[in-house]
């Protein structure tokens, strides 16, 4: 049985899965109708008011797993009718008020927002409340609660507001495509497009690989994920799948530090460009400072341009914790380079699409990359090979490095404004929209308190303990 | 001449980087620089038989330890 975080996870799984499965029998067109019933047999509802409600959320669902509307170029949308409307109100006393003698609430606002009844009970002018949480942080009964809706939480640029009919929308334009609010949203009603169809398309077009040759880029946080097995039977698995082989992504982050260290030192000041919702949100937020974004494509985008450049015919899948990553491999300067991206969620269900027990598979191996490269799927890994970088280059002595790691979007916001009005005592920014990194992607199966170690434990199996020694391959 | 060295995972757990390095070095201290075209490339489909090198689309098995011989023997006298 597949792990997931939560149950949402599952159900989109469950739609992958049946949806690839049907795909790779070609029977898709045929059944595509069946899904939402194989998945919500009924007559007892177990998720929403009625199985028909459930039914037609499925056929939404399976629509994105199909890859949505294809003119819509946006990867994480809101399905409108799963929403549930959530209560969005911001802070209200609750029933747990016991009318105190304190008023510690009343003190503690700055705005005269509060006042109190003939029960003493207090109560929240919304005319006058900013949401500042000061009165629900002192009441000693923790009886105000912040009415906020979770998709909301999770977005931490505010790119989500409510619409007129009550549900979620996204705004586009400032949208960085993480997945915060996919992974967030406790009804499964924003999530992101998949394009497995094209990668079961890119695997059977290839027949066996004798046509062209189908690429599994793998990203280094998948250490952290497919946990009950061994890395090595994910190896098999993916070549049970039809995989020609498995390059590490890791190896492209070598890459990216050689240069991204010597492109620091030319210009001064750099931001990192290996997270696509991080670039994105400088582009579209703080877009004075995209001067100081480095030039380097991602560690995804530099291996595979390796790889296009060896194999041309190649068909290159990237397999990742992100979501950010399929809005990137449309990116003009990406396209030519990446064919598709998929989360570790949807590995999940072509690996079960075609029921393969990665538990009975030998290991393969997997040792592209050096330690440096395979760490930065963690915060402060990639500031840990520039570094390196420095170091292997010779200027480190040279050159005063202050890097700083910015983990999770709203510290790099934090960073950005404080460059964007000099006043950031740094010259590098790492910045990771995930809190923890890629660890924390949306796309992950599994998020754990363990996955740091598991990423840096993998780091130290690499057989190139150096960036410049794992990259001297490439020539 | 085209010489393609495996750097798959496989290849390179038996010694990709030292092959391709030598290789290196003898192209450039033979001077075939402008003769010899070599590049790497992820797994020949021969993992068993690692590391893997083509030379023109003939295939070798070659090591660190033979790298000299097989340099010496398929690419010097073809080049």
């Amino acid at each position: 049985m597949a792990k997931f975080d939560t149950k949402v996870q599952l159900l989109k799984y469950k739609v992958l899965k049946e949806v690839a499965r049907l795909a790779w029998n070609d029977q898709l067109l045929d059944h595509i109708m069946d899904i939402p019933k194989t998945i919500a047999p009924g007559k007892t509802p177990t998720m929403r008011c009625c199985v028909y409600k459930e039914r037609a959320i499925l056929a939404e669902r399976v629509k994105l797993a199909m890859g949505g509307n294809a003119e819509e170029p946006h990867v994480i949308q809101v399905i409108d009718i799963a929403c549930d409307d959530c209560p969005a109100s911001g802070y209200e006393v609750t029933d747990s008020c016991r009318g105190c003698l304190a008023h510690r609430c009343e003190q503690a606002c700055r705005r005269g927002a509060i006042s109190f009844d003939h029960n003493h009970t207090a109560h929240i002018d919304k005319s006058k409340c900013v949401e500042c949480g000061q009165c629900a942080k002192v009441c000693p009964y923790s009886a105000i609660a912040n009415r906020k809706r979770p998709c909301q939480n999770a977005c931490k640029i505010k790119a989500i507001s409510i619409t007129e009919d009550n549900a979620a929308a996204i705004d586009h334009e400032k949208c960085i495509s993480c997945g915060a609010c996919v992974y967030q949203c406790p009804f499964g009603a924003i999530t992101d497009k998949s394009y497995i169809l094209n990668v079961i398309d890119f695997i059977k077009r290839s027949e066996g690989n004798t046509k062209y040759r189908t690429y599994a880029l793998v990203a280094p946080s998948i250490s952290s994920q497919f946990s009950e097995v061994k890395l090595g039977q994910v190896i098999s698995g993916l070549k049970a799948l039809g995989f020609h082989t498995v390059v590490e992504a890791a190896l492209g982050a070598d890459m990216v530090a050689n240069l991204e260290c010597q492109e620091l030192v030319e210009k001064g000041i750099l931001t990192s460009s290996c997270c696509p919702a991080f670039v994105r949100y400088i582009k579209t937020a703080f877009p004075d400072l995209t001067k100081y974004i480095s030039h380097n494509l991602s560690p995804m985008g530099a291996i595979a341009k390796y790889m296009k450049e060896h194999d041309p015919t190649a068909k290159v899948v990237f397999i990742g914790p992100c979501t950010a990553k399929k809005m990137e491999v449309q990116l003009e300067n990406v396209r030519p380079y990446v064919n598709a991206a998929m989360t570790f969620e949807e590995l999940q269900a072509l690996f079960d699409s075609r029921n393969i027990d990665l538990a009975s598979l030998e290991e393969d191996v997997l040792d592209n990359a050096s330690y440096f490269g395979r760490i930065f799927a963690r915060s402060g890994g990639l500031s840990d090979a520039v570094a390196e970088g420095l170091k292997e280059h010779n200027l480190a002595d040279s050159f005063n490095y202050t890097p700083c790691v910015c983990n999770g979007i709203e510290e790099c916001r934090t960073a950005l404004l404080k460059l964007s009005h000099n006043a950031l005592k740094a010259n590098f920014i790492e910045g990771m929209a995930c809190v923890d990194g890629c660890i924390g992607g949306a796309g992950c199966l599994t998020h754990g308190e363990k996955n740091k170690a598991e990423v840096d434990k993998y780091g130290r199996q690499a057989l190139e303990k150096t960036i410049s020694d794992a990259i001297s391959m490439l020539g | 001449m085209k010489v393609t060295v495996c750097i798959g995972s496989s290849c390179h757990l038996k010694g990709s980087r030292p092959v391709v390095e030598q290789l290196q070095a003898l192209v450039a201290s033979h001077q075939l620089n402008d003769k010899v075209d070599l590049g790497g490339t992820f797994c020949l489909g021969h993992c068993q038989q690692g590391v893997c090198v083509t030379v023109d689309d003939e295939l070798y098995s070659v090591s660190p330890e033979t790298v000299t011989d097989f340099f010496n023997e398929h690419i010097l006298n073809k080049a």
